[in-house]
């Protein structure tokens, strides 16, 4: 039967989750924003006042679809909702470690954070 | 002005909040509202959404680096993260009813509390090596390093804790901040945690707290890309950069640089709120 993972192999692994998810985050949103300016980069600023945005860079689905129509937009939103996701990631990973060093009351207390996380970024409300 | 000269001085102005955010160990985030909403001119409200993606951005990458060097506290960071996250999730559920000039007078409040700790020097307390209750139930105990080897120590008052990391959740979302100040407040001082390990936990909490909210704010409408992929590869950029200078380079007289920047916009974010024009 293998070890049981030790604390340390858990630092490690988390370290390069997060330094991963920031990379991968970056490159897209970088590609993204560099297409954004491409496509609007000329547009006049309309930032003074609050007008939302539009529902297809507000929801996962619609951002991803809009991602895979090469809207610069939609994958430089793309590349800030992975951003938003890594540190999700990570609650994730951090509960599978729990899980595999059978330590039940941190399943528990991390299952709640995660919930908490994946509800809002599911749902998105309040 | 369009769009790209924008996001240029946008991209720009973040990567000097990062970089002496990240000089100075006072998180570029909370410079990155002021920014956007006093040099700018940009609803508040898209202000608080980017600023959040700077905090993602600038704590996880220096999560990444702790977290492999043992300072961090996983279990302290995620037992602290149940009051967090509800913190965060009730400051977006408020946030929708605070007017921008209210959430203009609360930030310079809470940038005046900055600086005003930024100049006290902070009290040491002894490390806590006898068992706390609590913290052996909760498995908080741990050992960090130390030049002498590891050290031993304990956690104390969780329950005050807890409800701190309560506030500082509710925080991060009104304001868009990391709220790294109320994080190792309620660790060192009031859990007696050593001030590494309450930094370095604090900073790995931050990423957690501001994604909720983030969250919530991109469904909203309030993360717009224009303005968000700018702020955040230039606070991404500059806090990556302060990290390689700080090795090198003796910058301790830029913090009262980065005080006297948190003053004047504390006084111009007040003076906003209370005249009712951001």
């Amino acid at each position: 039967m293998a070890t049981r993972l030790s604390d340390h192999e858990v630092q490690q692994a988390i370290g390069g989750l997060l330094r991963l998810g920031v990379i991968i985050a970056a490159v897209v949103t970088c590609v993204g924003g560099a297409l954004l300016l491409a496509q609007h980069g000329g547009d006049p600023v309309a930032h003074q006042t609050f007008q939302g945005e539009p529902a297809a860079l507000e929801s996962i689905v619609g951002i991803v679809r809009g991602a895979l129509s090469f809207d610069g937009d939609a994958i430089a939103q793309f590349g800030l909702l992975l951003l938003i996701a890594t540190p999700v990631a990570r609650v994730a990973f951090t509960l599978v470690a729990f899980a595999l060093q059978g330590d039940r009351k941190y399943v528990v207390i991390t299952s709640i954070v995660l919930s908490l996380l994946v509800y809002a970024l599911v749902f998105g409300k309040a | 002005m369009n769009l790209a000269s924008l996001a240029l001085l946008v991209g720009v102005g973040s990567l000097a909040a990062g970089l002496l955010g990240s000089l100075t160990g006072l998180g570029g985030g909370i410079i990155v509202v002021p920014m956007l909403t006093l040099l700018f001119h940009i609803d508040m409200r898209y202000a608080i959404g980017a600023s959040l993606i700077a905090v993602i951005a600038t704590s996880s990458g220096a999560a990444a680096a702790y977290v492999r060097e043992g300072y961090t506290n996983v279990r302290v960071a995620i037992l602290l993260e149940i009051a967090t996250t509800i913190g965060a999730l009730t400051g977006a559920m408020l946030s929708g009813y605070a007017s921008p000039a209210k959430l203009s007078i609360l930030f310079g409040v809470v940038l005046i509390a900055t600086a005003l700790r930024s100049f006290r020097p902070r009290a040491e307390h002894a490390i806590l090596t006898t068992p706390d209750r609590l913290s052996a139930f909760f498995q908080l105990d741990s050992t960090y390093p130390t030049p002498s080897g590891p050290q031993r120590y304990s956690a104390r008052r969780i329950p005050v804790g807890f409800a701190l990391m309560l506030v500082g959740g509710v925080l991060s979302a009104l304001l868009g901040i990391g709220a790294g100040i109320i994080k190792v407040l309620a660790m060192d001082q009031v859990m007696s945690l050593p001030f590494k390990v309450s930094t370095t936990t604090s900073n790995f909490m931050i990423g957690v707290t501001a994604a909720v909210s983030a969250a919530v704010y991109l469904h909203r409408g309030q993360i717009d890309p224009a303005i968000s992929f700018p702020v955040m590869l230039g606070a991404g950029g500059g806090a990556l950069l302060g990290a390689r200078i700080l090795t090198r380079a003796d910058v301790r007289w830029l913090r009262p640089l980065f005080t006297a920047i948190v003053l004047v916009a504390a006084v111009e974010m007040l003076y906003k709120g209370v005249t009712g024009t951001i």
